[in-house]
């Protein structure tokens, strides 16, 4: 009973519980929502939401905390970059890749230096970094057009690739067991969990703590680049401040994929049904027939109930 | 010889130290001399009466959130909501007042409703955090989106003007000097009388440590729910500051200030983690993102620049707040 009890508290467990549940409101709600082609529609979004929650993961997992506010508008340059870059072409997709991935490095790597050298607090520097990006996105789009996705870019992004499947569902695939193998087979995997648990004691232990946080806002960044890239896919060109979307909830789908904001605890592969059910929320929102103002309020008591189903703060003791 | 030096370099470090013990905020305040300083010089016009009305009365909206979200942030928790907060006051009161007919009695019925609903919003975020120990990042964040979905839904489109009485009065001048000068003088007196209360040692000592403040006998939830009541009023402040100087009502007009309210917070010199803040410095805070944009556009950055040399120089003085704000506390 008890085992059953603890199994039930699994994060991801209640993750998955709750997304077949909305699945079947949704179904309810509206026939059709959970046809296929809508759960690969909805698997589509989910996929960009996840991958930027991906970055977001490793810098919470980070500890001390981490946590990346700069997502968002790493999200937007990239689309920027890479509607740019290729331009229409599919000559232009490896190219666009190299440069958005570089940005993303690039800008994480400005957030780890301020985070870790000037031991500002994340949530400033990313914060800062963040008006910085959103400043540099409205230099960039007065001085040049904004750019068109490849086909061959919209086609990975919105058309089966293998067995019915899009490519970018492949890649959110990929992407999670990549981290799963990263986070729980490898010496840095490993590492990440040490630092966000007890920095000091990682410290005595020898991880070299400083490169680690540097090196974990450089994957948040190209994490947030390569999610830029393939919302441009998405979308077919880009438009001001696409990413901003994923700035919160990014760190949401962190949270309702049962890691911890405090560091050291969790895990991705509860981040990608978070992402999922976040998704799988908005898109029951959008069809059920309620002005905006409805929407948003149903949608903001929902997160609420939802956030005490996970791990609230353990109660004062004296 | 050696030692003298020493002797004297560590008095002086010493001194300056107990004096930013005592006035925290004096990095920020330099700051902001600093900075219209550089405005003066680049627009001698804009150290001229006008423009400090003009500076006060477009930013005092903002410097009221920011002491707003400096209670919070005290008790080392955060209000991602304080904005929405701000929208849902505002499209209240323009609502109310246009509804009762926008006479003087109407007014002042509408202001006091509109802090009550300032007051729920708090209580509201309070409960979520304090009571129900839900992670205040998210968790405000996901009150924002409910607030912001209650001011869509008292008005869907922006535009509904404020009663000509309202804005008249607060865009105009009493006894010869502007009314927003009063607006700060009473922002004053209400800052010291809070400062002489024991609520924001409570919220200190909370936010120092948490676990700390809980074995000495303080009602910590108690507390840190009165941190976001007090949130809630100051939101409320700031959006009848908004409203006068709009003049008119707009449901997602607060959306964008919140985390302008955080870094005006960090510019201030507090401290995020909670336990070390001025509200103070937080009014110099939000000063300082006033002054960063005007100075931008005094030295004549090209239009498309600006926002990215904005952005560029507040992550600078987030730095050198920080920078400055850890010194202090060292």
């Amino acid at each position: 009973m008890s085992t059953l009890a603890t199994f039930f508290r699994q994060p991801l467990v209640v993750a998955l519980i709750l997304i077949v549940a909305l699945l079947f409101l949704g179904e309810s709600l509206s026939p059709g929502f959970a046809s296929a082609d809508q759960i690969l529609r909805l698997l589509i979004v989910a996929s960009l939401l996840g991958i930027v929650a991906a970055g977001q993961n490793v810098v919470i997992l980070g500890g001390r905390e981490g946590i990346d506010l700069s997502v968002g508008g790493v999200v937007s340059l990239s689309a920027i970059i890479a509607g740019n870059v290729m331009n229409g072409a599919d000559g232009g997709i490896l190219p666009a890749v190299i440069a958005c991935l570089a940005a993303g490095a690039f800008f994480g790597l400005l957030n780890g230096l301020g985070v870790t050298l000037l031991r500002i607090p994340p949530l400033v520097m990313t914060l800062g970094m963040l008006g910085v990006l959103q400043g540099l996105l409205v230099v960039i789009r007065n001085g040049i057009p904004s750019g068109r996705a490849a086909p061959g870019l919209s086609a990975f992004v919105t058309q089966p690739l293998v067995l019915g499947i899009p490519g970018i569902i492949w890649l959110w695939v990929a992407i999670g067991l990549f981290m799963a193998f990263m986070l729980g087979r490898t010496v840095f995997g490993h590492r990440i969990y040490a630092i966000g648990s007890n920095e000091h004691a990682a410290y005595m232990a020898g991880v070299p703590v400083r490169l680690m946080r540097i090196g974990l806002f450089m994957i948040s960044g190209m994490f947030a680049a390569i999610a830029g890239l393939c919302l441009l896919g998405y979308s077919g060109s880009s438009f001001a401040n696409v990413g901003e979307q994923y700035m919160l909830s990014s760190i949401i789908a962190v949270v309702f994929g049962g890691t911890s904001l405090a560091g050291g605890r969790g895990g991705y592969t509860g981040t990608m049904a978070g992402a999922l059910l976040l998704v799988i929320l908005q898109g029951i929102l959008t069809t059920v027939n309620i002005d905006e103002s409805g929407r948003q309020m149903v949608f903001g008591a929902t997160l609420l109930l939802l956030m005490l189903f996970y791990g609230r703060g353990r109660a004062m003791r004296a | 010889m050696t030692s003298t030096a020493t002797d004297i370099r560590s008095s002086g470090a010493g001194g300056l130290r107990s004096w930013l013990e005592r006035y925290p905020f004096l990095p920020a305040l330099v700051i902001v001399v600093a900075l219209l300083a550089l405005n003066g010089i680049f627009s001698p016009n804009s150290l001229s009466f006008r423009s400090i009305t003009g500076l006060f009365s477009t930013y005092i909206a903002l410097i009221m959130l920011a002491i707003a979200q400096t209670y919070v942030v005290s008790a080392g928790d955060i209000d991602l909501s304080a904005g929405a907060t701000l929208s849902l006051v505002n499209v209240a009161i323009v609502v109310l007042m246009e509804r009762w007919g926008g006479g003087a009695g109407a007014v002042l019925l509408a202001l006091a409703l509109g802090m009550v609903v300032g007051l729920a919003c708090g209580l509201i975020n309070g409960i979520v955090v304090a009571a129900l120990r839900l992670q205040a990042i998210v968790a405000t964040f996901a009150t924002s989106i409910f607030f912001t979905g209650l001011a869509l839904y008292v008005m869907p489109v922006a535009g509904t003007p404020a009663p000509a009485l309202f804005w008249r009065t607060y865009g105009g001048r009493l006894l010869g000097l502007p009314f927003v000068f009063y607006v700060l003088a009473a922002l004053a007196v209400l800052l010291f009388l809070m400062s002489r209360t024991r609520i924001v040692k409570e919220l200190l000592a909370v936010g120092d440590d948490q676990q700390a403040a809980y074995q000495t006998g303080l009602p910590v939830v108690a507390i840190r729910i009165k941190g976001y009541l007090l949130c809630g009023v100051f939101s409320g402040l700031a959006a009848f500051c908004l409203t006068g100087d709009t003049a008119s009502g707009d449901p997602l007009v607060g959306g964008k200030m919140t985390l302008y309210s955080v870094a005006a917070v960090v510019l201030g010199g507090s401290a995020l983690a909670g336990g070390w803040t001025t509200v103070v410095g937080s009014l110099f805070g939000a000063l300082t993102i006033g002054l960063v944009n005007s100075l931008v556009f005094f030295i004549g950055t090209p239009s498309e620049w600006q926002n990215f040399v904005q952005g560029l120089a507040i992550l600078m003085v987030l730095m050198a707040g920080v920078l400055a704000g850890r010194r202090a506390r060292a």
